[in-house]
C-alpha cells in the first residue's frame, strides 16, 4: 500500500491545534484531488493517443479488409473480417509454436543462468554486491543490436570461437552453429539475460536475513533452509523473471533474423514482413493482435499475483 | 551384494563421522558459486570484448568474422560512413527531446500516482504496467497502424510522414511509462512526513513541495530522463516500424548487418559504451559521496 497524502488526515489526533499552514486539511483534500487530475491530464493523455488508441486501431484494422500500399493509400474498411485471423493462424501456426518454444527455451536457460549469480551475489557479494551487480548490466550498455551482431562474429564459421577450434582439428571444418536454432536460442538467451537476473536480485536481495538464521536456528541445513525459506521465498522473483523474458522473447525478431537461417522463422519476422514488406496489414495486424492476447493473459495472470504496482516495480527494475 | 552385508574395511571408516568436516554446501558457495558468477560476468561481457577487439580488425571493406590484428584505419576514419553519421545524429535529434518530453510527462504521472489518491489510480496504474509489458512489435506495428489509418483517413485532413516525427512521437510513447514507475518508485519511497513537518514549521505547500519534496525526487527525475535517453537511443523494434526510410543508429546497423557491417560501427559502438560506463562511473561515484554527507 502507498502511503498517499490524504492518508495523513487520519495521523492528526482529534482536536489538535494545526498551524495555520495546515489549517483546513479536509477542504484541502478536495483541492488536492482536482491537482491530482490535472497533473496526471498530459501524461494520461499522451499515453491515450500514443499507446491505447493504436491497440484499439490495430484491432479494428485485424478486422478490417482491404488495404495496400501505404504511399497508394489504400483503404481498409472494417467488416468484421475474422478470415484474417483464421488465414494468420493456418499460414503461421508453426511459427507460432516455434517461436514459444524457442522463447520458452531461452527462459528456461536465463533463469537456470541467472538465479545462481544473483542468488550469490545477493547473498555473499557482501561490500561487492552493487559491484557485482553493475558488472552485469554493464554490457548491456551497447547497443542490442550490434551486441547481437558480435555474436555473429563469435559464433561465425571461422570466428573466433569455431575458428581456432577448426585449424587445431577439434571439430569438424563444416561445423557451424549460425543459421541454426542453437544461435537463435543462444543469442535470445544471452540478450535477454539482464530481464531475468534483475527481478531475481531483487527479490532475493529483499530476503529478511533473519528467516535464513532463525531456519539454521532450528537446525535447519544450508541445503534445507535454502529449500524451504529461500527459495519460496524467491518465487515471485521467478514470476517476474519467466514473463519479463519469456514476453520480449517470442516477439523477438533480431535474434532470428541476424543469427538464424531460413529454418528458424520466428513470429516476429512474419509480422515485420508482412506490414513492411508485404504491406497486408489486415493479416498482419491480426497476427500482432493474437501475439498481445496471448502475452495478455500472461501479463494479466503475473499482474494478479504480485499487483500491478509491484509488478511494474519488478518491470522497472529490469529496464 | 556388499550392502547386505556388514560392511568392513574403508567402508565402515567412511560411516563414522569425521570430526572436522566442511559441509558440501560450504563448497558451493565458497568455490562453486563465485567461479560460475565471474565466468557469467565474463559470458555477458564477451561480445563487448569482440566489439572493442573488432574495431581494430583489418578489414577491406566490410567487417569479417576472421580477425586479423590490427589496425588503427577504422578509428582513424570514424566519419568515413555518411550513412553511419546520418543516422548517429537522427538517434541523437530523436533521444534527447524524447527523453526531455517523456521526462516531463512522466514525472507529473509518476507524482501524481504515488502521492495522491483519486478515483482511476488503479486505472492507470494497470496501462503504465501493460505500456511496459507489451511486446515491442505489437506497440511498433499498433503506432504504424495508426499512422497509416491517419494517412488513409486524413481526419480534418491531418496526415503524418512517416519519419522523423512519427519515431518522435512513438519513443516518447514507450518512454513515458518506464520515467513514471521510476519517479513513482522515488516517490514512494519518501518520508511524508518531512513535508508535514515542514509545514509544521510554516511553510505554505507549495514552498514545502519545492523546497522539500522537490529536492528528493530530484534523482528519481534524473534517473528517469537517463532511462529514457537510453531507451530511445537503442530502441530498434518499434523505430524499424514507424521510420519509413529514415534510420537510427540501430536501424541502420541491423540494414547494414545483411551485407557485414564497416568496422566503424565497432568503434562508433566501442565510444558509445565508454560514454555510458563514463556516466554510470559518476552516478555510482555520485551516490558513494551523497551517502557519506548525508
Amino acid at each position: 500500500m502507498a502511503k498517499t497524502a490524504s492518508d495523513t488526515a487520519g495521523l492528526i489526533p482529534e482536536g489538535m491545534e494545526l498551524p495555520p499552514a495546515r489549517q483546513g486539511e479536509r477542504a484541502l483534500a478536495r483541492r488536492r484531488r482536482l491537482a491530482a487530475y490535472l497533473m496526471l491530464s498530459p501524461g494520461g493523455l499522451y499515453l491515450v493517443i500514443g499507446f491505447l488508441i493504436p491497440l484499439v486501431i490495430i484491432v479494428i484494422l485485424s478486422l478490417s479488409s482491404g488495404g495496400g500500399l501505404f504511399s497508394s493509400g489504400g483503404k481498409t474498411t472494417f467488416t468484421w473480417e475474422w478470415s484474417n485471423y483464421s488465414q494468420a493462424l493456418t499460414e503461421n501456426w508453426k511459427i507460432y509454436l516455434r517461436s514459444i518454444a524457442y522463447a520458452a527455451i531461452a527462459t528456461t536457460l536465463c533463469i537456470s543462468l541467472a538465479y545462481p549469480m544473483a542468488y550469490w551475489i545477493a547473498f555473499y557479494g557482501g561490500r561487492w554486491k552493487a559491484t557485482l551487480f553493475m558488472m552485469i548490466l554493464v554490457p548491456f550498455f551497447v547497443s542490442f543490436v550490434i551486441r547481437t551482431v558480435q555474436w555473429n562474429f563469435i559464433l561465425g564459421t571461422n570466428g573466433l570461437l569455431f575458428g581456432p577450434l577448426k585449424n587445431l582439428g577439434v571439430i569438424p571444418q563444416d561445423f557451424h552453429v549460425l543459421r541454426t536454432p542453437v544461435a537463435v536460442i543462444a543469442g535470445i538467451t544471452y540478450n535477454y539475460m539482464p530481464f531475468a537476473a534483475l527481478p531475481l536480485y531483487v527479490a532475493l536481495e529483499r530476503i529478511d536475513r533473519r528467516l535464513v538464521e532463525a531456519a539454521k536456528d532450528l537446525y535447519a541445513t544450508k541445503q534445507t533452509s535454502f529449500r524451504k525459506v529461500v527459495l519460496p521465498l524467491s518465487v515471485p522473483g521467478i514470476f517476474a523473471a519467466v514473463i519479463l523474458t519469456f514476453v520480449p522473447a517470442t516477439g523477438d525478431y533480431v535474434n532470428s533474423t541476424i543469427l538464424g537461417g531460413p529454418g528458424t522463422t520466428m513470429i516476429g519476422q512474419i509480422i515485420q514482413d508482412y506490414f513492411l514488406v508485404r504491406h497486408l496489414y489486415p493479416v498482419a495486424a491480426a497476427m500482432s493482435v493474437i501475439l498481445m492476447l496471448g502475452m495478455l493473459v500472461l501479463a494479466l495472470a503475473y499482474a494478479r499475483a504480485l499487483g500491478t504496482e509491484d509488478s511494474t516495480l519488478a518491470a522497472g527494475a529490469a529496464a | 551384494m556388499s550392502a547386505v552385508v556388514a560392511p568392513a574395511g574403508p567402508d565402515a571408516a567412511a560411516e563414522l563421522p569425521p570430526p572436522v568436516k566442511r559441509t558440501p554446501r560450504k563448497h558451493v558457495t565458497r568455490f562453486i558459486l563465485p567461479v560460475f558468477t565471474i565466468g557469467m560476468i565474463v559470458y555477458l561481457a564477451f561480445p563487448v570484448f569482440v566489439m572493442i577487439l573488432y574495431s581494430f580488425n583489418i578489414v577491406v571493406n566490410r567487417q569479417v568474422a576472421e580477425f586479423t590484428c590490427c589496425t588503427l584505419n577504422s578509428w582513424r576514419n570514424i566519419l568515413a560512413v555518411p550513412e553511419l553519421n546520418d543516422a548517429l545524429v537522427t538517434s541523437i535529434k530523436v533521444a534527447i527531446p524524447a527523453a526531455a518530453a517523456a521526462t516531463v510527462l512522466g514525472t507529473f504521472l509518476g507524482l501524481v500516482l504515488g502521492r495522491y489518491s483519486f478515483r482511476g489510480r488503479g486505472a492507470t496504474n494497470f496501462v503504465i504496467f501493460l505500456a511496459i509489458a507489451v511486446p515491442e512489435i505489437v506497440l511498433g506495428s499498433s503506432l504504424l497502424s495508426m499512422f497509416v489509418q491517419l494517412n488513409n483517413n486524413r481526419p480534418a485532413g491531418i496526415s503524418v510522414a512517416l519519419g522523423l516525427p512519427t519515431i518522435l512521437f512513438s519513443h516518447i510513447a514507450f518512454s513515458i511509462a518506464f520515467v513514471a514507475i521510476t519517479v513513482r518508485a522515488r516517490v514512494q519511497g519518501l518520508d511524508m512526513t518531512m513535508e508535514n513537518a515542514a509545514q509544521d514549521l510554516f511553510a505554505s505547500p507549495r514552498v514545502a513541495f519545492f523546497k522539500v519534496t522537490f529536492p528528493l525526487i530530484l534523482p528519481g527525475i534524473l534517473a528517469g530522463f537517463l532511462l529514457a535517453f537510453v531507451l530511445s537511443l537503442d530502441d530498434f523494434v518499434i523505430t524499424n516500424f514507424v521510420n519509413g526510410t529514415t534510420n537510427t543508429f540501430p536501424t541502420w546497423v541491423f540494414g547494414a548487418s545483411r551485407l557485414g557491417i564497416p568496422p566503424q560501427v565497432n568503434v562508433w559502438g566501442t565510444v558509445l559504451f565508454t560514454i555510458g560506463l563514463l556516466t554510470a562511473g559518476m552516478q555510482v561515484l555520485k551516490a558513494r559521496r551523497s551517502e557519506v554527507g548525508f
